[in-house]
């Protein structure tokens, strides 16, 4: 059985929490210089320029890259060999994550649902546990802000709905966010699992790299062509017309029952904002 | 598309000479407020107590700021989704609103209201906030403390860059999005 201390995780969940809100990952920024280049409309390219301009910004002044720092989520993968000491590991990640907010000047973006009340500390952290072989613990964060989250949907179809009925919702929910979300977008999908694994999965899709390929040929090539359907729409950048409307979409499949086919569309604004960590 | 750089308060005449898609740079102060300091202006108005700022000739800037490192006025402050203000702004356009700044589509309502009481809807650029927050050379908490981010403060501002997204002769930037041509991919 390996020992992790509580602290060293305290320490590097704060890390990255601040990490995550300055540092924009290199595979959105690429795209971003990508895309600028293939814009056609001022506008399009105007705003891949002050997002970029931002990005340096950030990493130069410490800035957080918006000022919705949003809601801290973790994916864990907790070896079954590994054993955190001092505390629980979920306390560990929580004070880790208040530790970043705190010493980052990062927002707190959390509240009661009923008095709107600030908790003052972004907690508590949004965290799914998974145990896993091995004495490793690895951590994913993400800094998922309300306004994208806010666009998105976990809808229950009837089997008889098709890849037909899910790709129409798909780029339905998209359409209708237009300019709300903070496009260009990155569009997380779940299908299959039921109502609550559905949602999951469409947000740990996101987790992967842009220019990632699912593994599934069937399921990329699936990917491929939301994408280049959501980028006819001419929402692009910030709403203001464009081809870039969605940077990447991101699909993740479960088997589900014999009576559903259910849907999650996880919308993520252009900064998407995460890290991780391997302990 | 026109650009412009104009001072608070606003006029009617500032607001009638903007269309959809101008530029404009606003220098002077504008107050922040989003949902849950909308709820408390609405509750003030609703009791007949004064508002923490005067409506007249105002911009209102949909944000909640990150906190301000040392040495800085203010933390990222980009703009919030507009639309979560939609049930609240026509009554503060009556009263004499000249503008709100967000990211977003707004509803009818909103649009009707702004073209009878002229004033117009601003857009930033959403997760631009480091870079907005250079526009911004103080910030004061005026009312709400206890909402944290979500106060209302007193910006003061320079040339702080704006896109006309609502006019207030029924002109708008954002387009209708082409579903048909993304439904046949």
């Amino acid at each position: 059985m390996r020992t992790i201390p509580a602290q060293t995780i305290i320490d590097k969940v704060a890390e990255m929490c601040i990490a995550a809100n300055r540092e924009l990952p290199e595979d959105v920024l690429r795209t971003f210089k990508e895309r600028q280049a293939a814009e056609d409309n001022p506008a399009a390219k105007e705003t891949f320029r002050q997002l970029l301009e931002n990005a340096e910004l950030s990493r130069e002044t410490g800035l957080p890259l918006c000022q919705d720092c949003g809601l801290a989520v973790f994916f864990v993968e907790m070896g079954e060999d590994a054993h955190v000491d001092g505390m629980s590991l979920r306390q560990a990640i929580n004070e880790g994550m208040v530790k970043g907010y705190k010493e980052g000047y990062l927002r707190k973006s959390s509240c009661d649902p009923f008095t709107r009340k600030n908790t003052g500390d972004n907690g508590p952290a949004i965290i799914h546990f998974d145990i896993v072989p091995g004495d490793k613990l690895k951590i994913w964060m993400m800094a998922k802000g309300g306004g994208s989250e806010n666009m998105s949907r976990v809808m229950m179809f009837p089997p008889a709905a098709g890849w037909k009925g899910l790709r129409e919702f798909i780029i339905n929910r998209v359409a209708e966010a237009g300019p709300n979300p903070c496009p260009p977008i990155l569009v997380g999908i779940g299908i299959g699992g039921n109502f609550e694994l559905a949602a999951i999965n469409s947000k740990k899709a996101l987790l992967r790299d842009i220019d990632d390929k699912h593994t599934d040929p069937d399921i990329a090539k699936l990917e491929e062509e939301v994408l280049a359907a959501i980028n006819k729409l001419n929402i692009g950048p910030m709403g203001l017309g464009g081809k870039t409307t969605c940077l990447g979409v991101k699909i993740m499949v479960a088997p589900c029952h014999l009576a559903s086919l259910p849907l999650a569309v996880n919308v993520q604004c252009h900064s998407a904002r995460h890290k991780e960590v391997v302990l | 598309m026109a650009e412009y750089h104009l001072t608070t308060p606003l006029t009617d005449a500032d607001i009638e000479k903007l269309k959809s898609g101008d530029v404009v740079y606003i220098t002077g102060t504008i107050y922040t407020g989003r949902d849950a300091a909308h709820k408390r202006l609405t509750d003030s108005l609703d009791k007949g107590e004064a508002l923490p700022f005067d409506l007249k000739g105002a911009l209102i800037y949909y944000v909640g700021p990150s906190p301000a490192p040392p040495g800085r006025p203010i933390g990222s402050a980009g703009p919030t989704t507009s639309y979560r203000m939609d049930s609240y702004a026509p009554r503060l356009h009556s009263l004499g609103l000249k503008g709100t700044i967000g990211k977003g589509k707004r509803s009818q309502e909103v649009k009707d209201a702004m073209a009878t009481n002229k004033a117009a809807y601003f857009g930033a650029t959403g997760g631009a906030g480091a870079l907005l927050s250079l526009a911004i050379k103080a910030a004061k908490v005026i009312a709400y403390e206890d909402l944290g981010p979500e106060a209302i403060r007193e910006l003061t501002v320079e040339n702080f860059p704006l896109l006309v997204i609502n006019d207030c002769h029924g002109g708008e930037l954002y387009t209708k999005p082409n579903l048909e041509a993304a439904l046949a991919g």
